[in-house]
């Protein structure tokens, strides 16, 4: 065959890969992801049942034990507004009030409280690299 | 001595300036002089930064809390070791080690290149000062480590608990080498791009540097990974982290490029491509050393937002802008000077290789910057996780493993099928049996078929590997008549860059056997165990023995012994604990602060060869809450009276009139800690049996020598003796072969 | 103290650096660069055909495959020793 040829062919076939693994990427980027909001946010649109990523700071003198449950406010971190939580699960070595975390959150019904997914709570390391203006 | 580290930055910036704007015009002028000064330059930067790098160590070990940063990164009660490793757990620090390490890198660089690759030298010093000056500005403007304050506090805030493990203290050195060293390819690239001279001379001079970065950036990837597996109490190694994944993206395009190299060296095919990889790689390492301080991306590395993020940003565009520009105005002279003769040749499996792990990084990348991109086109900002990187990481690290066994027994330029067929006759069948096998056996293998697949292509890389080996010995000894081991190792030592590889290909195909192992059959339960209790986890038998505490100045310990036993005998016992530091924060109470402080978890690990049982304790202090509340209403109204009498005494008498209420105080705190032990109630843990865990560390181990095998220079009279001989043996013209005299063999 | 730690931090760094200005200087061949490219295409090739031998050893190449890819190895080296003996290289 003429490498010519050969080469547009070999072009063609990585090109078509290159485009099918973008569309596959971009299909499962938004099928597999959870939509991330502030506390805010979460009050305005929050839907019974569906999945979001909460993520805030911990509000100070909001954390407190009942029974196994892990009970916390997280604040928006523009607006004072802040959304209760109830979570089980473990409990990430860094979170302690004032930090940054994240939860997978969802609820029942419009005036349940929102559940954190087992877990699911991330936190931010204690800032090294704050911003000079307390972040 | 603030001053003088002070003084010091501002000095390595001048020398970087100097250096960049010397060597640039000692390279236009062709006025040797010049492009010696330059290169003095970058000494005498790394004689600074070690002066500087040194002041500031010396500041952590003495405890000198005038300097901001140890008060807030150390204490006089670090243990030593951690106080030496404290300086990069700062931001401060980390800029000034960075730029250390590439001063100290750029130095060893234009050392040994001194009389070589004199056109594209000169460019590259410049490139790698323009990086000493962008990091010393940081340091010296935005976030000096030489800051201090005029009445240093008596104690420093000290070092964050979850950073107290030697993983975590080795790891961000191994990194920033990584980071540091991968500037140096970049900007020889960069030189050889602007002069032109892109033959084979940049690269041969900078491949070890390639490869000591990859071997840097690796062994820093496995330690972050340990340290989340034995630390972070969540019981995984990997979250798919977007500062974890910072570090992977140029590790993978480094893998890439020292493979693609290769065909360039033999080939002088690929230069664009090489070009492109090593641009992206050194682009990548910065972006890695950008996410870790910007707070752009959530991450439980990423340590809140800082004032550097707009300079990153423009040195990553500039970077970018300029890597781009420079390939398209050079595209003529990086044409391919041969072509891929077979698709059944090992440039053929090494470029696949390379598209495969290019395809990583697009994947990585994509995955890891989703929020913002979904947050910038839709207005809606997207979290995604491991699920979105599986269905893609997981089938091209299956075609990585394939091809890592393959590329070992396919020749250059072309293959017959006979020698296809005795070459991969073991290796197939080695890997068709233990798929046999494993189906057979049971054990579930049958329903994770990724899994199967991968321990399938992992004892298909094994056999391979273990072939070359076997064939390289016997055809040493075939001349040498050495004993086998002598043969073994002298084949090493003559082919280390082969046989290096090989051994990482090894390496490799372990560690994702352990991989694949430990997260398709790890059983994992969350359950809530009063003392006494037991639960099953995997066929082992755990129960609650019994609850521990103790409670010290420094530190509340909560954590539990449990007993693991398995058709009756007893396997192991596990020890877990978490521990509280006390908090600064006055507003949490007397009592209470020693209780709401930092905390990190100790796991309960028994590792093997076939199995880790892990635990970690999730002790819930509710039930103590009531206890700490009456503490804090007690002590603080105690303090207050003993804060009004003290003001009534000299200085030294009134901390000394405190003492008994301390004293109390620490009596209080072990009394309600003991409730613990006395009053146990129950906890939660999370009990994890996971599978071929140790294979990951093992197989980065053997990863790791693979690649000193490969990075280890080979001795100058060696050398020489090597190219005095090749020629020995007249060569035959291509069109028609002249006869030959006997030919001087020597032994491979 | 630390002024004086300075000023011979600064004296010495000075010094060292402007070295090579105060030096006498002889021309230097312009062939440098084309040397070391075609050194360094010269110590490739060697690896090749080192690699080509361990390859037909090992049993990855046939008779008849190593002899057509030795002889263009060994020819593509004696063109790179011969275009550095015309440049004056070793």
């Amino acid at each position: 065959m003429d490498p010519s040829r050969k080469r547009a062919i070999r072009l063609t076939v990585a090109l078509t890969a290159a485009v099918l693994l973008a569309s596959a990427l971009i299909f499962v980027s938004f099928a597999s992801g959870a939509e991330e909001v502030t506390a805010s946010q979460l009050l305005r649109v929050a839907r019974p049942g569906r999945t979001y990523v909460l993520a805030g700071s911990v509000v100070y003198g909001s954390v407190r034990h009942e029974g196994t449950a892990l009970l916390f406010r997280i604040r928006d971190p523009k607006l004072h507004v802040s959304v209760p939580v109830r979570y089980t699960g473990i409990v990430p070595d860094p979170f302690a009030a004032g930090r940054a975390v994240m939860v997978t959150v969802q609820r029942r019904s419009s005036n349940a409280a929102f559940v954190g997914q087992a877990n699911s709570l991330t936190t931010k390391c204690p800032s090294k690299y704050k911003a000079q203006a307390g972040s | 001595m603030a001053p003088v580290g002070r003084t010091l930055l501002i000095l390595g910036l001048l020398l970087a300036a100097y250096g960049i704007g010397a060597s640039l015009y000692g390279a236009r002028s062709g006025r040797r002089e010049w492009v010696d000064s330059g290169r003095r330059s970058v000494y005498a930067l790394a004689a600074v930064m070690t002066i500087a790098w040194a002041i500031l160590e010396a500041a952590f070990w003495r405890s000198d809390f005038s300097f901001n940063v140890v008060a807030q990164h150390s204490s006089t009660t670090t243990p030593t070791f951690y106080k030496l490793a404290a300086p990069w757990s700062s931001q401060e620090g980390s800029l000034l080690l960075w730029v250390w390490l590439l001063s100290l890198w750029s130095s060893l660089i234009l050392f040994l290149t001194r009389k070589r690759v004199r056109d594209i030298a000169p460019y590259a010093t410049a490139v790698l000062l323009t990086f000493a000056a962008f990091f010393t500005s940081l340091a010296a403007f935005l976030a000096n480590p030489f800051t201090t304050t005029a009445s240093p506090p008596p104690e420093g805030a000290g070092l964050d608990p979850l950073l107290l493990h030697p993983s975590m203290m080795i790891h961000p050195p191994m990194l920033y080498s990584g980071y540091t060293l991968l500037t140096i390819p970049f900007a020889f690239a960069v030189g050889a791009l602007i002069t032109g001279k892109l033959g084979t001379a940049w690269i041969s001079v900078t491949r070890r540097f390639a490869l000591a970065a990859w071997l840097f950036l690796g062994i820093g990837i496995v330690l972050g990974a340990r340290w989340s597996y034995t630390e972070l109490g969540w019981g995984g190694y990997w979250a798919w982290d977007p500062v974890e994944n910072a570090a992977l993206m140029p590790w993978l395009c480094t893998t890439a490029f020292i493979h693609s190299i290769m065909i360039q060296e033999k080939r002088g095919m690929l230069k664009v491509w090489n070009v492109s990889l090593i641009l992206s790689a050194g682009t990548l390492a910065i972006l890695g050393t950008f996410l870790v301080r910007s707070g752009i991306l959530d991450s439980i590395h990423a340590f809140g937002a800082s004032t550097l993020g707009i300079p990153f940003v423009v040195l990553l565009a500039v970077m970018l802008a300029t890597s781009v520009g420079l390939v398209l105005w050079r595209r003529d002279r990086l044409r391919s000077e041969a072509q891929l003769d077979s698709l059944l040749s090992r440039e053929a499996v090494f470029l696949i290789q390379n598209l495969v792990l290019v395809a990583m990084v697009l994947v990585i990348f994509w995955v890891t910057f989703f929020p913002l991109i979904s947050e910038a086109v839709t207005g809606t900002k997207v979290s995604v996780g491991p699920p979105a990187f599986r269905p893609f990481i997981v089938p091209l690290a299956l075609v990585l493993v394939a091809l890592a066994g393959i590329g070992p027994i396919i020749a250059w330029r072309r293959v017959t099928a006979s020698n296809l067929r005795r070459n991969f006759a073991l290796p197939v069948l080695a890997a068709f049996t233990t798929c046999v096998v494993l189906v057979v056996a049971g054990g579930g293998t049958e329903t994770r078929p990724f899994a199967l697949a991968m321990f399938t292509l992992g004892a298909f890389v094994l056999t391979t590997v273990a072939q070359e080996l076997w064939r390289g010995v016997g055809a040493r000894r075939a001349m040498t008549r050495e004993a086998p081991p002598v043969a073994f190792g002298r084949l090493i030592r003559r082919n280390r860059r082969r046989y290096g590889g090989y051994i990482v290909h090894a390496g490799l195909a372990v560690l994702l056997i352990g991989v694949a192992a430990s997260s398709s059959f790890q059983h994992s339960r969350d359950v809530v165990l009063a003392p006494g209790q037991k639960v099953s986890v995997d066929g082992y038998r755990i129960s609650y023995v019994r609850p521990i505490a103790s409670a010290t100045a420094q530190k509340l310990s909560f954590g539990a012994v449990l007993d693991v036993s398995k058709g009756g005998r007893h396997v192991t016992t596990l020890r877990t604990t978490r521990g509280f530091y006390p908090s600064q924060d006055p507003t949490l109470g007397q009592i209470g602060r020693f209780f709401n402080g930092n905390a990190d978890s100790d796991v309960g690990l028994k590792a093997g060869l076939t199995k880790d049982i892990w635990t970690v304790i999730n002790p819930n202090l509710g039930p103590l809450q009531g206890l700490i509340n009456q503490g804090d209403k007690v002590f603080q109204a105690a303090l207050v009276k003993a804060m009004r009498t003290a003001a009534t005494l000299p200085p030294a008498q009134a901390r000394a009139s405190l003492n008994p209420l301390w004293a109390l105080r620490d009596q209080a705190i072990s009394g309600i800690t003991a409730r613990f032990v006395s009053h146990p109630w129950p906890v939660n843990f999370l009990l994890i049996v996971d599978p071929l865990v140790t294979w990951i560390w093992l197989g980065a181990i053997i990863i790791a020598g693979g690649g000193l095998i490969a990075l280890w220079p080979i001795p100058a009279l060696a050398r020489r003796r090597r190219t005095a001989r090749v020629p020995a043996r007249p060569a035959a013209p291509p069109v028609a072969p002249a006869p030959a005299p006997a030919p001087v063999r020597e032994p491979v | 103290m630390d002024v004086v730690v300075v000023l011979v931090v600064v004296a010495a760094v000075t010094v060292f650096v402007s070295a090579p200005l105060r030096r006498v200087r002889t021309a230097e061949g312009g062939a440098a660069s084309e040397i070391a490219e075609l050194e360094a295409a010269r110590e490739a090739k060697y690896r090749e055909i080192r690699d080509a031998e361990l390859d037909h050893r090992t049993g990855k190449l046939s008779d008849e495959d190593y002899e057509a890819i030795d002889g263009t190895l060994r020819g593509e080296a004696i063109e790179i020793l011969h275009r550095l003996d015309s440049i004056g290289g070793r």
